[in-house]
């Protein structure tokens, strides 16, 4: 759509109505516009405001802040390690557990599934995301956490306990909640949004491509690793980020499985914090100006860490689009 | 064994897995709407709708929560919507191919993805902290900042379906763009549009880490917006983690009110827009 043609409306002589038409045409452009803008602002603000008020905890602690574990609001003493730590043992945990799951998925759904099972199943995994977090976070405390105590945490414990190295990662008291347990229910969240991206990457593969593969005599497993993955790789790379951005955020269902222990555990059974835990869990009590600080700036790290991932992850899915197109 | 063996053998054992991948996404979903169903039937009832949430060990429902739910999330998508709808259309029609539209495009991407807690902090500065208090219309706001980058995206998307031909004819008949939008290309893509609005809607009635520091949660009935205002997000929060029995059967029944509700705007949602698309393609 061109800007409006002023000639035109001259042609037509300058008449009462055609100004008329010209101010709504103004209006109407710098309305969307502004709206446009307002979208940009808020970029600007969310990033300004949680600057601000992250800077008497910067400039307080200084670097310090980003290298120390301990949090104790008694002293007035805060390092954001502990939370950085479980912000991102838990996403990766949730990563290696959703990843396979999802390609899994995503090959099923444009690979193998009947034409009348592939909407249904389609839809029926895209409604795992529209489920609140908060009901992650019940479901995780209240019927998750039990199970894996009973049966999975002391599995692993006994199996995986006295390996050398990884045992570390396995030892300690099964407490049911802990960065396990987060780990699992980020991964059951996330596993919609991974798989969506993937499943749309396969499905822009030309089919002459497969069709080759096949011709020469691939299995159709040959064709989905030897054709199918190698044309989508930096598209599922992208939409593996953009899992890993959620699950960086994620807020409520961590919190009711976390445990909410502000220190590094050398086991993934222990209790621990993410970033977005803390603040949930003590934003609204924090009294003090230091205390206030320290957590919006965890805030800000969040979101510089998210910002990142996202970005980096748009930024793949647009040559994956780019891609597509110069191939058309 | 052949090495032909060993191919299709290694075919089926891995298009078994992906089997069984779908399967275990699927056993999720449905595990845990039935802990939903069998948690939350048992609470639901008439005064589930017509009380007050109670204080400890006394009956009650969650009639100011299930008010000012729908109030903040009607107050958000009122204030997020529009905006997010003209800016949709500012990427669709006049910004379709400039710089300053591809800025934008990404950074709609990024608050698509953001941490709804960070979106909460900012809220918290923004307006909190101004107004001295926690208020309805804070979490009102929060929740829009949620709701404006999901109607930006379906709006763009729902424009870019509108067929060139519809505009083009319409500019030939000499009119000016703003005409051509409002008279022509929105109500082409009005479904569409709606459908985007009932995803935004769905999207941000579960939210519930902005609500945690904005509109807090009140205990009575309110219909200040300038005041804090129950919600049933942060109800389920506080209740699900108390020790009380029939706070505890409370957070359940709410949590099952709001998973459907979301269910079935998600499912009308789609299927809107499958049968639009089942019409061009």
């Amino acid at each position: 759509m061109g800007r409006p043609r002023m000639n035109a409306a001259q042609g037509a002589g300058p008449s009462r109505y055609a100004a008329a038409q010209r101010l709504r045409e103004a209006l109407f452009r710098n309305a969307t516009l502004t709206a446009a803008l307002i979208v940009l602002a808020l970029l600007g603000g969310v990033t300004v405001s949680l600057l601000v008020g992250a800077w008497p905890a910067f400039s307080h602690f200084k670097l310090a802040f980003l290298t120390r574990e301990i949090w104790n609001p008694v002293t007035d003493e805060y390092g954001a390690l502990a939370p950085v730590y479980g912000t991102l043992v838990t996403s990766v945990l949730a990563l290696l557990l959703a990843i396979p799951v999802s390609f899994g998925i995503a090959i099923f759904l444009t690979e193998l599934a009947p034409v009348w099972l592939k909407r249904p199943v389609g839809v029926a995994v895209e409604l795992l995301a529209a489920v609140p977090s908060i009901i992650y976070g019940i479901w995780g405390l209240f019927v998750l956490a039990p199970i894996l105590q009973q049966y999975v945490q002391p599995w692993l414990i006994e199996w995986l306990g006295p390996l050398p190295l990884v045992g570390r990662l396995f030892q300690g008291p099964p407490y049911g909640i802990g960065v396990l347990t987060s780990g699992f229910v980020l991964a059951i969240m996330i596993i919609p949004f991974i798989s969506a991206v993937m499943r749309d990457v396969f499905e822009t593969v030309p089919d002459v491509l497969k069709e080759s593969g096949y011709g020469l005599g691939a299995t159709t497993w040959e064709v989905i690793w030897q054709v199918i993955v190698p044309h989508s790789r930096t598209g599922m790379i992208g939409g593996v980020m953009l899992g890993l951005g959620r699950a960086l955020g994620e807020t409520m269902a961590v919190t009711f499985v976390i445990g909410n222990a502000h220190r590094i555990g050398s086991s993934l059974l222990a209790p621990g914090t993410t970033i977005s835990a803390s603040i949930a869990n003590e934003f609204a009590e924090a009294v003090g100006d230091l205390y206030t600080s320290s957590l919006i700036a965890l805030g800000a790290l969040l979101f510089l860490i998210t910002f990142s991932v996202i970005a980096a992850a748009r930024f793949m899915l647009l040559r994956m689009d780019r891609r597509a197109m110069s191939a058309v | 064994m052949t090495r032909r063996t060993v191919r299709r053998l290694v075919n089926y054992l891995a298009l078994g897995l992906s089997g069984v991948a779908t399967a275990v996404g699927l056993f999720f979903l449905f595990a845990i709407l039935w802990t939903l169903l069998r948690n939350g039937l048992a609470g639901m009832s008439f005064s589930l709708f017509t009380e007050m949430t109670p204080p400890p060990g006394s009956s009650g429902g969650l009639l100011n929560a299930i008010y000012g739910s729908v109030v903040m999330t009607l107050v958000g998508i009122l204030i997020g919507g529009p905006i997010g709808m003209l800016a949709g259309t500012y990427l669709a029609e006049y910004g379709r191919a400039s710089r300053l539209s591809a800025v934008i495009r990404f950074v709609n991407d990024v608050l698509l993805s953001a941490p709804s807690i960070i979106i909460g902090l900012f809220v918290y500065e923004l307006l909190v902290i101004r107004m001295g208090h926690f208020s309805a219309i804070a979490g009102a706001v929060a929740l829009a900042i949620i709701a404006m980058p999901v109607t930006v995206r379906t709006t763009e998307d729902m424009l870019n379906l509108v067929p060139q031909g519809m505009k083009d004819a319409s500019t030939a008949m000499g009119a000016y763009p703003w005409r051509t939008i409002t008279s022509v290309i929105y109500p082409a893509a009005r479904s569409g549009i709606v459908t985007g609005l009932l995803l935004a809607v769905a999207r941000i009635s579960g939210e519930t880490a902005p609500l945690l520091f904005t509109a807090l949660n009140n205990q009575f009935w309110s219909t200040k917006l300038t005041a804090p205002m129950a919600n049933l997000p942060v109800v389920i929060y506080q209740f699900a983690l108390s020790p009380y029995p029939n706070w505890q059967k409370l957070a359940w029944s709410g949590a099952l009110l709001i998973t459907l509700s979301i269910l079935v705007l998600s499912i009308t949602a789609r299927v809107v827009v499958s049968s639009l698309q089942g019409g061009r393609r």
